[in-house]
């Protein structure tokens, strides 16, 4: 008989959930007609969501004390609720533009293989994001690793689903390949941290460095440096980035929504929780070293945003760029910066969620990349559409008509607060760097007629423009979470400052 | 009615109108109708402020405060003094002007365009109430947006690249102005321009006064004006020398001199040297431009270094004068830009080689030019004669020679004005000026003859505004006080 431990299900039901849909989409891939696969199994993942946003505010709510779970394995916190409440977020609204965006309609296609593995991708996106929910309670290197995997494996098939589009294989194939170095070397990292005080879980982890004075052991601290980098090839951190403009560019739109917004949450949800827990008597490293991830990616991801034609591509340095800006919260240690990056993924969330929908939405009339030259006209053509872009970019450049204005604003404060002025200015000069590039999308999108680009719109031709109810219900979902950050602080903040005091 | 809650309507009402715009489905007519209305009732709730506001009395009046990032000590946090009040009524009258001009021109795509008015009204009264340094900055970038696409999409053949400059100039000094806020409200605990202590940092006092310059502009930060003033529609420019630049003077009066005592006497001859230059310089190009447009820019230049003048003299007479005068020229380069804008819409052009002899046939046109560049050119009696008498006399306590150069700007205001009137209204009839250009219609002499209006009002009370915006009418005392 072996010993098991006691479970917390409530603690674990928001996986539970969202675990259960993927099942049940899944099922529908094979007992479901082919004409109700698509409507069912998005159905399906949408209440699997929703779900997970009860259980996960719910835990949130009845957790005031933060404890760790089933063989000190997870933990039932306010930090991982928080974080979980966002992921599903996400989740519902990428299966909100999903149901029309993710091809399977797309035009010429063999129609007998239509919608042939459409259950299998909500199935896929709902196991992710379980994934997701579980690595930012995750309280051990063991927990952290296999649940790394698990979403990143879905991510994986996810970028590639669309294999009729050469892009998009090759999107899928890249991040395996550059994805499994970064697994590799957070596993590498694990053990040599395992190697070093024989713990995998993060508080013993800690308490053994203490006891042993292990602060600046060559094999901690080697670890420590490996479970950084592959930390930040999640967060597509500079110089960790590489694989994030050609894949963010060939995967499905919605997916490379979902990805930009989740896996960032994800990422630094967790990071924050290792790096203070684990490896607390570290700080003085990591924080220097998130410092110079934080400049270089600002460097590279603006720099490299600023030659951009392709909007998606523009929009995956931009992810760069707002990585390091993240970053500058998470390089201070302090309180101030945790609140200030989570603040920041909740409004970056928002604001690249919405963007690719939106791009989604015109790469769809097109039938082709959206590029800055053919987004011509798209503002008078689609207010509502054209309006939420213009938010958004806005909100990454922190105008303040969006809740990037207070981000930014509190991850300086925190900047400035650890005494890191110079950080400030870094970030203020890559700030007005990034105006540059972001206005040109406000630019080509208002300023230039389309007439004078000859567009010929696909799906427009001879009508207006397709009724997407639910896309414009998913970026109405971000808008109103981008410009209520702006506004609805104090709550917000009280309820990330609960999260953070768990930790 | 609580009153003080005024001051949020103030900025609430034309945010909700611009979004009640945009969402709802209006006819153009509707549209028009709608924005100008609402921009007639915030110049009638000014006149209902300014009417019950205690001129004598210190502190801050009309005052409302929530919190907002509670732990940084942020809030919103909105009040006027006096000089604010005025500057505010500068706001609602130039901007109810605007939008009328751009309803009776009848611009592209209503719902944009007057949503996009209709927010830059409430955020510029924002700029000017707002007393925290957080909201202040809000308000302050906040005013760029619709700029930015009113230049973008209503301007003329160049608006793309001056679109980009006014942003990355304006946005460069606005950036460093963020670091500044954050690095003072750190350090002293609170971000409230009220209760916040004076500070004698001078890296932050630059922080600051960067952006201001960059926004009034003076010289050498003007790289952004011609192109931005030159392919803007009429009412924009006009807003933007009128009211926008307005804010960069506002805050060195009410953040850089008022927080920073020590940083501002040890910069004062620097940045008087940066006004005097401005007024010079600015003068000169005015003279040398060869269109009506580049006239009035260039001269909106000289007028910002004629404030900074008199608000860096730090005695009463310059405080004093430069809000009279901030107000005067604000009227004045709205008037300007609009005839302007009236002047380019019968003859295609603004340049003076094309145009001349438009005074014949044409009389209502002819005075109310003539009229605006006799009270811009300071002539004895006028409003803005007695900011600039004002500013010249605080100059002089300063140092006799800053008066010297400041009289010689006027000298070369005369100048330049005079020209520009004779380039339009006289000589010989210019290639462009055909019979078609006729007289200003009623809808025009509508919105102009009440500008003129208010213009020689001040002119002949110019105390109205010189002596009530400071409390008890003694600025030194009151900005080294910190208007408590």
């Amino acid at each position: 008989m072996i010993a098991t431990p006691h479970v917390d299900w409530f603690a674990i039901s928001t996986m539970i959930v969202l675990l259960g849909a993927s099942f049940v989409a899944l099922l529908s891939a094979v007992l479901v007609p082919r004409a109700w696969r698509r409507n069912v199994a998005s159905t399906v993942a949408a209440l699997g969501f929703l779900g997970g946003i009860v259980t996960s505010v719910w835990i949130y709510v009845d957790t005031p004390d933060a404890h760790r779970v089933i063989a000190n394995s997870f933990y039932r916190d306010r930090w991982t609720a928080l974080a979980q409440v966002v992921l599903c977020g996400i989740g519902f609204v990428t299966t909100l533009i999903s149901v029309d965006h993710i091809p399977g309609r797309r035009r010429g296609a063999d129609p007998s293989r239509r919608d042939d593995h459409i259950a299998e991708f909500f199935a896929l996106l709902l196991a992710a994001t379980a994934g997701m929910t579980f690595i930012v309670g995750a309280a051990n290197l063991m927990g952290l690793f296999l649940s790394l995997e698990w979403f990143s494996i879905a991510l994986y098939i996810m970028c590639a689903i669309d294999y009729d589009l050469e892009g998009s294989l090759e999107a899928g194939l890249k991040y395996l390949i550059v994805g499994s170095f970064g697994s590799a070397s957070l596993l590498f990292g694990s053990a040599l941290v395992y190697g070093a005080t024989n713990q995998i879980g993060f508080l013993e982890i800690a308490e053994q460095v203490a006891k042993l004075g292990l602060s600046h052991d060559v094999l901690l601290v080697l670890g420590l440096a490996m479970i950084i980098s592959g930390l930040a090839f999640k967060a597509s951190a500079a110089p960790f980035h590489m694989w994030t403009p050609d894949v963010y560019e060939g995967a499905p739109t919605p997916v490379t929504a979902f990805m930009s917004a989740a896996t960032k949450v994800a990422a630094l949800f967790l990071a924050v929780r290792v790096l203070n827990i684990a490896f607390g008597q570290e700080r003085y490293l990591w924080s220097w070293a998130f410092a110079g991830i934080a400049v270089a990616s600002l460097a590279i991801g603006n720099l490299g945003a600023l030659g951009q034609r392709n909007v998606k591509r523009m929009l995956a340095y931009s992810s760069v760029a707002q990585a390091g800006f993240m970053l500058i919260g998470l390089s201070t240690g302090t309180a101030l910066g945790a609140r200030g990056l989570a603040y920041y993924l909740v409004a970056y969330s928002a604001a690249a969620f919405g963007s690719f929908a939106v791009v989604a939405a015109r790469e769809r009339e097109l039938g082709e990349p959206v590029t800055l030259d053919n987004l011509a006209g798209f503002g008078w053509e689609r207010p509502f559409l054209g309006v939420a872009m213009w938010f958004f970019v806005f909100s990454f450049a922190g105008l303040p008509v969006g809740g990037g204005f207070i981000a930014k604003f509190l991850v300086f404060s925190a900047a400035y607060g650890h005494g890191w002025t110079w950080l400030v200015i870094v970030g203020v000069v890559f700030t007005l760097v990034s105006l540059y590039y972001y206005l040109a999308i406000v630019r080509a999108m208002y300023m230039r007629p389309a007439a004078e680009q000859e567009l010929r719109l696909v799906a427009v031709a001879g009508g207006s423009p397709a009724r997407e109810t639910l896309l414009h219900g998913a970026v109405g979902i971000a808008l109103v979470v981008s410009v209520g950050t702006l506004f609805a602080v104090p709550p917000l903040l009280r309820i990330i400052e609960h999260a953070v005091s768990a930790l | 009615m609580n009153w003080s809650s005024v001051t949020t309507v103030l900025i609430c009402l034309p945010l909700g109108a611009a979004v009640a715009i945009w969402i709802l489905p209006l006819s153009r007519f509707a549209t028009g109708s709608l924005a100008v209305l609402v921009s007639l009732v915030e110049v009638a709730l000014w006149i209902e402020q300014a009417a019950r506001f205690d001129y004598g009395a210190s502190g801050l009046q009309n005052a409302q405060q929530t919190p907002w990032i509670k732990e940084l000590n942020v809030s919103y946090h909105v009040g006027e003094y006096g000089f604010s009040l005025f500057l505010v009524g500068l706001t609602v009258v130039a901007m109810a002007a605007a939008i009328s001009y751009g309803f009776w021109v009848g611009r592209d795509r209503p719902r944009a365009y007057f949503g996009l008015m209709l927010f830059l009204t409430g955020v510029t009264v924002g700029v000017f109430v707002a007393q925290d340094l957080l909201l202040f900055y809000a308000f302050f970038e906040a005013m760029l947006i619709p700029l930015y696409v009113l230049i973008g999409v209503w301007g003329g053949a160049g608006r793309l690249g001056a679109t980009l400059k006014l942003l990355l100039y304006t946005m460069a000094g606005s950036l460093l102005m963020l670091a500044a806020i954050v690095v003072y409200g750190l350090k002293y605990g609170t971000f409230d321009l009220v209760t916040g202590p004076t500070s004698a940092s001078r890296w932050l006092f630059l922080g600051f006064m960067f952006a201001f310059l960059i926004k009034a502009p003076l010289f050498p930060f003007h790289g952004w004006l011609p192109d931005s003033y030159r392919e803007a529609p009429a009412e924009v420019t006009a807003v933007l020398s009128g009211v926008i630049a307005k804010a960069g003077t506002y805050g060195m009066l009410r953040i850089a001199i008022t927080k920073f005592p020590e940083p501002t006497s040890y910069y004062r001859t620097t940045i008087l040297a940066l006004a005097a230059a401005s007024l010079i310089y600015g003068s000169v190009l005015a003279f040398r431009s060869p269109d009506f447009r580049g006239v009035v820019l260039y001269s909106s230049m000289a007028a910002s270094g004629l404030i900074a003048l008199g608000l860096f003299s730090g005695t009463n007479l310059g405080y004093d004068g430069a809000v009279l005068q901030m107000v005067a020229h604000g009227l004045i380069s709205v008037s300007l830009f609009l005839i302007a804008g009236t002047i380019e819409r019968r003859t295609t052009s603004d340049q003076f080689a094309f145009l001349g002899g438009m005074a014949r046939g044409r009389p209502a046109l002819a005075t109310l030019l003539m009229a605006t560049g006799v009270i811009s050119l300071a002539v004895p009696g006028s409003a803005a004669f007695a900011g600039e008498f004002l500013i010249l006399g605080g100059a002089y306590q300063r140092a006799w020679w800053w008066a010297v150069l400041g009289a010689t700007g006027i000298v070369l205001a005369a100048m330049y004005m005079l020209r520009l009137i004779s380039a339009v209204l006289h000589e010989a009839r210019g290639s462009m000026v055909g019979d078609e250009a006729m007289d200003l219609r009623p809808g025009e002499l509508a919105l102009i003859v009440p500008l003129v209006g208010v213009l020689l009002a001040l002119s002949l009370w110019p105390a109205g505004i010189s002596s009530h915006s400071f409390a008890g009418d003694r600025p030194t005392k009151a900005v080294q006080e910190q208007f408590k």
